[in-house]
């Protein structure tokens, strides 16, 4: 057993739920919530903020992170009930409301289990000492004498007592102290590491599940927003009488946009109240609204990455880290290469569009959100309405998908701005084409590399210019260039042992909403990195797996510090979480060991591959395609991930399995435009996304096993997909693709 | 108007033109049939429509009163179609939000061709998008599903 040390107690004793602003939650129950089962409240005695147990032995496990299938209403509960000894058939898991008392629950960042693991074994750990004692209480017996072992307390001579029996009793007890507080060995897990099957599975295929879109209330009514084409447009006129013949339509409501940058709020828009969804669509096509310009109603993408592009190959940009001397290195070279890569904006598309339900009344607000972000949401409403954030109660359903876009708040806050209007429960469901239209989008971006090669084909050299519109501009039109902490994932911190190095930042003022997505500027960084690697090594006549190798070079530590280079590393102290080189080559050559790579392939095939560490965990993904005439087939991805110690590790294949469709999917057809600062897309027809056809019959993921410390799993597997089917078109076809997506190039 | 849906008959006050799924949703509270795209594009929105896979969003309920619906909350009496069961031994959900329509148009498929190849299932499944990327899970739990249909029906065919 290990003891716990790393929590300080005063951060243990507000997660335990006993500090001054602990809050006693699951107090109300409202009428719409009973049957669903993700509303449902905790009715058991509470051991600590996270456990409550019932006297008929129920054990309520509260998941406080948002499940938009990732498996966390699963993988987190799950630890909790192994450190507490809990039988997992007897638990429920009851979804947090939104509440600063569990500490972050933004959803986010691949952060869930990395930042809440030990957390979590924590308040286990904490429940099966409060049970143990009120055993130990209970026989008037020495606590040693006592064990908590698959939901009963054992005495040494065989007396045995089930933690119901015991709910009372522990309840009752003062919390534990830290320091006589043991955590299992990992010999001794019974859940954490298993394959657990999660909580939702059964209603998820039979449709019991509730998501956004699915909340109702008796009295509510329905609601469709026409929102402004471009950033910053304003209402010019509409024709209101022609929404409110409409049958089923009550009520058109103007919503006015911020003054000031997009953040969270909602975007200016005119909305029609109706009794269905369908008579509330069918409204807003008759108020045929006119917009008014706004400085970014001209926003054209062709034009504008053009600009982008011209600037990065044409001159330097910021310097963000520095080694050697690149410029004398270029002079000195046999071999310069150069290249421009770029990417384009891209939207989330999850299945489920955003949805809130809202009910304002007497001065509190309730809403029921498919959020990721539920202290945000309650922020951005309360802040909306003008009350205080404590008068707003955020209830968290299922996500039909998230990627990034249901971090942002804005459509919670337009449900709640026309529930207070309206006076009734309005439920917002926002269309395909709303989606699509009015996303924070994933930024596009340009990118310039040259690379100088010696006489054997060793890189001397590495020198990389990007502009990319920050997402800090969403909430500061002043920020217009990528700073470091946004340069950490993957651009400025490649792990490349070439003696002479340079990163540059170009300036990229934004005209759209820019947002996060799924592994974020990883994506477009990753793409032109590992792609640029690979022109090195054919350039160099080498093996790329092998070149890679060497690029990365000795196992290592890397320290960004003597570059002038301020690394985020994803929130984490490189102490804890170091970037380790030997970590990255080794998923590497796990890869190559798992395929037939080096293999002698018909004319038109091709195997490629890319690696990257992000969100602390390494990941080598490998692509194998057949390119007939126009046409491009991804006929396998491979995948190994080393994310460090894995929970559940079923939920782990299925991220990289999805993260690595999710890479595929915007490496062959992802791409929005802008004209006259609107997007061109609007649905699936033309914002397409992968689809069972598209996707290889053989997909292979590998878990590297690990005692590290666990990192990221929901978005690593994202970033080397692309890169890895751009090297192989090349290694198929000889054809370097240096912009995405493939749909440009290929029918796909 | 009346519908009949999952074996039972229910009188509705709809708009015509007002596309099953909203029916569905909003006038009966039958939520498990979703909304992704209203253009029969993603195939969230599937259920049986006299037996085939119907995108509910394309289907005025005018059209949908002449026939008998089936939906994910009537496709099996517990929940036990080889599709379903074959959905969980596989793990197939992610975030769960798709797999109504997946689970309609599997079994639609499944009962037409019990033992569809891989081309088949290609063809029947690709109108309905995963965007977590489920998809070699769907594939894999679709044959399942299809194994254990087939060997039930040589069962029958055997008594």
């Amino acid at each position: 057993m290990s003891t716990l040390s790393k929590l300080s107690r005063r951060r243990f004793l507000e997660l335990t739920g006993v500090s001054a602003t602990g809050l006693l939650l699951g107090a109300a129950v409202s009428p719409a919530s009973r049957a669903m089962d993700v509303l449902a409240t905790a009715t058991g005695e509470r051991l600590n903020l996270f456990v409550s147990l019932r006297a008929d032995g129920a054990v309520e496990i509260v998941a406080h992170r948002s499940e938009m299938g990732t498996g966390i209403r699963t993988s987190l509960p799950q630890v909790v009930a192994d450190e507490m000894e809990a039988d997992w058939s007897r638990v429920r898991v009851i979804q947090a409301l939104g509440d600063a008392a569990y500490g972050s629950q933004n959803t986010d960042g691949s952060r869930s289990v990395r930042n809440f693991y030990a957390t979590m074994r924590q308040m286990g750990a904490a429940a099966r000492r409060m049970l143990e004692q009120a055993a130990a209480d209970t026989w008037r017996a020495p606590l040693a004498e006592c064990r908590a072992r698959n939901h009963e307390v054992h005495h040494a001579d065989g007396r045995r007592l089930g933690f119901g029996e015991l709910a009372a009793r522990a309840a009752a007890l003062p919390l534990p102290g830290l320091d006589d507080l043991p955590l299992k060995g990992r010999e001794d897990f019974r859940y954490i590491g298993r394959n657990v099957p999660i909580v939702d599975l059964h209603d998820m295929t039979t449709g019991n599940t509730t998501y956004g879109i699915d909340v109702a209330l008796p009295d509510m009514v329905y609601a469709s927003i026409e929102r402004t084409p471009h950033l910053g447009g304003r209402i010019a006129a509409y024709d209101a009488a022609a929404a409110r013949k409409v049958a089923g339509v009550l009520d058109v409501v103007e919503l006015q946009g911020p003054e000031g940058p997009p953040a969270f709020n909602n975007v200016e828009g005119l909305a029609v109240i109706a009794s269905n969804t369908w008579s509330a669509i069918k409204g807003r096509e008759a108020l045929a609204v006119q917009w008014r310009p706004s400085p970014h109603s001209d926003h054209d993408s062709a034009a504008y990455l053009d600009a982008l592009q011209a600037r990065v190959s044409g001159g330097p940009g910021r310097v963000a880290r520095e080694r050697g001397d690149v410029e004398r290195a270029l002079g000195d070279a046999d071999q310069v290469l150069e290249a421009s890569y770029r990417t384009p904006y891209l939207a989330h598309a999850p299945m489920e569009p955003p949805a809130t339900l809202a009910r304002v009344d007497g001065g509190r607000c309730e809403v029921w959100a498919c959020t990721q972000n539920p202290q945000a949401t309650q922020a951005a409403v309360a802040s909306a309405l003008g009350v205080d954030k404590a008068a707003v109660t955020v209830h968290v359903t299922l996500l039909g998908g998230g990627f990034g876009r249901k971090s942002k708040p804005d459509f919670s806050v337009e449900a709640a701005r026309l529930a207070a209007h309206v006076g009734r429960p309005v439920q917002l469901t926002w269309t395909r084409e709303d989606d699509v239209r009015h996303d924070y989008y994933h930024a596009c971006s340009a990118m310039y590399f040259r690379g100088a090669l010696d006489g054997d084909g060793r890189a001397t050299a590495w020198l990389a210019r990007q502009a990319t519109p920050a997402i800090g501009a969403t909430f500061d039109p002043a920020v217009t260039r990528l700073e470091d902490g946004w340069l950490s994932q993957t651009f400025g911190s490649v792990p490349f042992a070439t003696p002479n190095l340079r990163i540059e930042s170009h300036e990229a003022p934004a005209h759209v909403r820019i947002g996060w997505l799924r592994s974020v500027y990883n994506i477009p960084f990753a793409f032109g990195v590992c792609s640029f690697v690979d022109e090195l090594a054919h350039a160099a006549g080498r093996d790329p797996a092998q070149y890679w190798q060497e690029m990365i070079g000795d196992d290592r530590h890397l320290d960004f510090a003597p570059e002038g280079f301020e690394f985020s590393n994803y929130g984490r102290a490189i102490a804890e979480y170091p970037y380790d080189t030997g970590r990255m080559k080794a998923v590497l050559r796990q890869l190559v060991a798992n395929i037939p790579w080096g293999e002698t392939l018909p004319e038109g095939q091709g195997w490629g591959l890319a690696v990257t560490r992000s969100f602390l965990s390494y990941v080598a993904v490998a692509s194998k395609v057949r390119v007939d005439g126009d046409t491009l087939v991804v006929e396998e991805l491979h995948g190994v991930i080393d994310a460090g110690t894995v929970v559940n590790p079923d939920r782990v294949h299925a991220q990289l399995e999805g993260g690595m469709v999710f890479g595929l999917s915007l490496a062959l057809n992802g791409e929005i435009t802008f004209a006259d600062g609107a997007a061109r897309q609007s649905n699936f027809h033309d914002y397409p996304v992968a689809r069972l056809n598209q996707v290889p019959r053989v997909i292979r993921t590998h878990i590297v096993d690990s005692e590290a410390l666990p990192a990221g799993v929901g978005e690593p597997g994202v970033p080397p997909t692309a890169p890895s089917i751009a090297n192989a078109v090349f290694a198929a076809t000889g054809q370097r693709i240096r912009e995405l997506p493939l749909a440009r190039h290929f029918d796909v | 108007m009346k519908l009949k849906i999952n074996g039972r008959t229910h009188e509705v006050d709809a708009e015509p033109d007002m596309p099953l799924l909203w029916v569905l949703r909003d006038l009966l509270g039958l939520k498990g049939t979703k909304f992704g795209c209203g253009k029969a594009l993603c195939g969230a929105c599937t259920v049986h429509f006299n037996g085939s896979a119907t995108r509910s969003c394309q289907l005025p309920v005018s059209a949908a009163a002449e026939g008998e619906v089936v939906t994910i909350e009537g496709l099996s009496a517990d929940g036990n179609h080889p599709v379903q069961v074959a959905w969980r031994a596989r793990n197939v959900p992610q975030c769960g939000y798709c797999q109504s329509g997946q689970i309609m148009a599997a079994s639609a498929l499944l009962a037409r061709n019990a033992n569809p190849g891989d081309d088949e299932i290609d063809a029947a499944m690709s109108g309905n998008i995963c965007r977590c990327g489920t998809y070699p899970r769907i594939r894999a739990a679709l044959r399942d599903a299809a194994r254990a249909t087939s060997e039930a029906r040589a069962g029958e065919g055997e008594a």
